[in-house]
C-alpha cells in the first residue's frame, strides 16, 4: 500500500512539474544553470570511468578469447557492443543516478527543511515547476552527450589498453569496432539514456521535495533518492531493452 | 483586514487548532502569541495558505482566500510578504539577487530598475554594504533584515513574520521589531507576527492573539496583557524575572 501510496504522489508531483511555468526566460535561465550543475560537472568522472572500463573491458576480452578459431578483431567488436549497448548508458547513469541524485535530493530536502520553498509557494510560485523542471530538462538534454562521451572514451581507452599490453593490433581493434556495426544500437542507448535521465532527476526530486525533519532527514532523502532512482533505472532497463531490442 | 472564522486543523488524530477565530486590522502590528508548539506557526502557515485546514476560512479584505485554486490564490498571494523564522534566503543567490528574486518573477522591470528597488529595500532595512553576499556570509539579524527587504520588494499589503527575532541578541531583536512597526505604518500593511517573545508583545502588539492547546485563550493589546487574570496567559507573561517586576500589586 505504501508503494501504492508513494507512486499515486510521484505522480501528482510530476503534474505539479509540467504545469505552465510562471517566467518562461527564468526556467531558461535555471536550465542553463543546471546544464553546468548536472551535465558539465559530471564530465569528469565520466570520463574517467569510461576510459579505464573501457582498458578493463578489451582486457577481460582477449583473455577470454581463447580458441584460434574465433578471429582476434572480435576482441574490439565485443569491447564495442559491451560499451555501446550497456556499459555506457546503464552504468554510466547508475554513477550519474549517485552523483547528481544525491546533489538534486539534498539540495531540494534542505530548501524544504529551511522554509525556501514555502517562501516559493507563499510568492505565488509553483515551487514543483520552478525548482524541478530545469533539472529534468536540463538532465534529458545533457545526458545523452555524456552518454557519447562516454562510449567514445571507452573504445579509445580499450584500444588504448589492447595495443599498449600486445593483446590486439591498433588494425585488428579498429577494424572490430567497425563490424557489424548499426546505428539503431546508438538510437536504443540514447533512448533509454533520455528515459534514466528523467527517472534520476524526478525520483531524487520527489524525495527532496517532502523532506520532512531537519539534516538527518536531508541525509535520509538522498539516500533514498538513489536507491530508487538505481532500482527504477533496472526496471526500466530490462522493459526498455525488450521493447527495443526484442 | 485579515479574518479568519473558526479555524479547526488536524494532523492525524491531532488536533493542532480548534475553532480558532482571529482578525488583523490594517496599519497596525497584530500578534499572535503563545508558548512553543501550541499552534501559532500553524495557524500562520493556515492564514498564508500553507497549510489547508479542515474546517473555517480565512478572507483577504473580503476575498475569501481558503476556498481560492492554486491559481486563484496567485493575485493575492502577490500581495503577501512573509518573512520566516530561519529567513528562508535562497541559499544560491546573492542578498540582493534574493531581494530582486519576486521583482524577476512578477515584475517586467529591467535589471536597472530591479537594482535600484533592491537597493532601495535593502537600505530600508539598514542594509547598504551587503548586496554580493550569500545567506551562509550573513550574521542572523543580517539574514532576518535581508528576509524583510525581499518580503517588502513587491510592496505588499500584508506582511506576516514567524517568529522575527528568534536567535538574536535583545538588541538586534529590537531592532528588527522597531523596523516591522516602522514599515507597518510606512506602508500601510496589515502585519501579523507569531512570536513568544515578551519583549515583542510590549514593544509592538496593538493587537494580540494568545493561543493555547490550540485555542485562541485570549485577546488584547499591550496595555491590558500586563493586567490579565487569565490564569495560563499570566504564567506565559510572568515567566522570566524582567516581567515579573512588570507584574502590577
Amino acid at each position: 500500500m505504501k508503494i501504492l501510496y508513494h507512486f499515486g504522489r510521484y505522480l501528482n508531483l510530476l503534474l505539479k512539474v509540467f504545469k505552465q511555468p510562471e517566467k518562461r526566460a527564468v526556467y531558461r535561465r535555471q536550465f542553463m544553470v543546471e546544464l553546468d550543475n548536472l551535465g558539465l560537472a559530471s564530465a569528469g568522472i565520466v570520463a574517467i570511468i569510461s576510459v579505464f572500463m573501457g582498458a578493463v573491458l578489451t582486457i577481460q576480452m582477449a583473455f577470454n578469447i581463447d580458441s584460434p578459431l574465433v578471429p582476434l578483431y572480435t576482441i574490439g567488436f565485443a569491447t564495442r557492443q559491451s560499451i555501446v549497448l550497456e556499459f555506457a548508458p546503464t552504468i554510466i547513469s547508475l554513477i550519474l543516478c549517485g552523483k547528481v541524485g544525491s546533489r538534486i535530493a539534498s539540495e531540494i530536502g534542505t530548501m524544504r527543511v529551511t522554509e525556501q520553498i514555502d517562501a516559493l509557494e507563499v510568492m505565488g510560485i509553483n515551487s514543483a515547476s520552478y525548482l524541478i523542471l530545469p533539472k529534468i530538462m536540463a538532465a534529458m538534454f545533457i545526458f545523452p552527450f555524456l552518454i557519447m562521451m562516454s562510449m567514445v572514451l571507452g573504445v579509445a581507452g580499450g584500444w588504448f589498453a589492447g595495443t599498449t599490453t600486445g593483446l590486439i593490433s591498433s588494425y585488428g581493434y579498429v577494424y572490430g569496432i567497425q563490424s557489424f556495426f548499426h546505428m539503431y544500437d546508438i538510437w536504443y542507448a540514447l533512448t533509454k539514456t533520455v528515459v534514466f535521465a528523467f527517472i534520476i532527476t524526478s525520483v531524487s526530486a520527489y524525495h527532496g521535495y517532502y523532506t520532512k525533519g531537519g539534516a538527518l532527514e536531508v541525509g535520509n532523502a538522498s539516500t533514498s533518492g538513489v536507491v530508487y532512482s538505481s532500482i527504477a533505472i533496472i526496471f526500466a532497463n530490462l522493459i526498455l531493452t525488450q521493447l527495443l531490442l526484442a | 483586514m485579515i479574518e479568519g472564522k473558526n479555524i479547526t486543523k488536524r494532523f492525524g488524530e491531532r488536533t493542532v487548532l480548534e475553532n480558532v477565530s482571529v482578525r488583523f486590522d490594517k496599519g497596525k502590528t497584530n500578534l499572535i502569541i503563545g508558548q512553543s508548539g501550541m499552534g501559532k506557526t500553524v495557524l500562520l502557515k493556515c492564514l498564508v495558505g500553507l497549510f489547508d485546514f479542515e474546517e473555517g476560512e480565512v478572507r483577504y479584505d473580503d476575498r475569501l482566500f481558503s476556498s481560492m485554486s492554486f491559481n486563484e490564490k496567485k493575485s493575492i498571494r502577490r500581495e503577501i510578504g512573509m518573512l520566516f523564522q530561519g529567513g528562508a534566503l535562497f541559499d544560491s543567490m546573492t542578498a540582493e539577487q534574493n531581494v530582486m528574486f519576486p521583482l524577476t518573477m512578477f515584475t517586467s522591470q529591467s535589471p536597472e530598475e530591479k537594482r535600484d528597488r533592491a537597493n532601495f529595500c535593502l537600505s530600508r532595512v539598514n542594509l547598504e554594504n551587503a548586496n554580493s553576499l550569500f545567506p551562509s556570509e550573513l550574521s542572523g539579524g543580517m539574514k532576518k533584515r535581508v528576509a524583510i527587504a525581499r518580503a517588502i520588494a513587491l510592496n505588499p499589503k500584508y506582511l506576516f513574520c514567524d517568529e522575527p527575532n528568534s536567535g538574536l541578541d535583545p538588541q538586534t531583536a529590537n531592532l528588527i521589531d522597531a523596523l516591522i512597526k516602522e514599515i507597518t505604518l510606512e506602508y500601510n500593511m496589515t502585519t501579523v507576527v507569531v512570536t513568544h517573545d515578551m519583549n515583542s508583545v510590549l514593544e509592538i502588539g496593538e493587537r494580540i492573539y494568545f493561543i493555547y492547546k490550540g485555542k485562541l485563550w485570549w485577546e488584547g493589546n499591550r496595555d491590558n496583557i500586563l493586567q490579565t487574570v487569565n490564569p495560563e496567559l499570566k504564567a506565559f507573561v510572568f515567566n522570566s524575572e524582567l516581567t515579573r517586576r512588570l507584574k502590577p500589586v
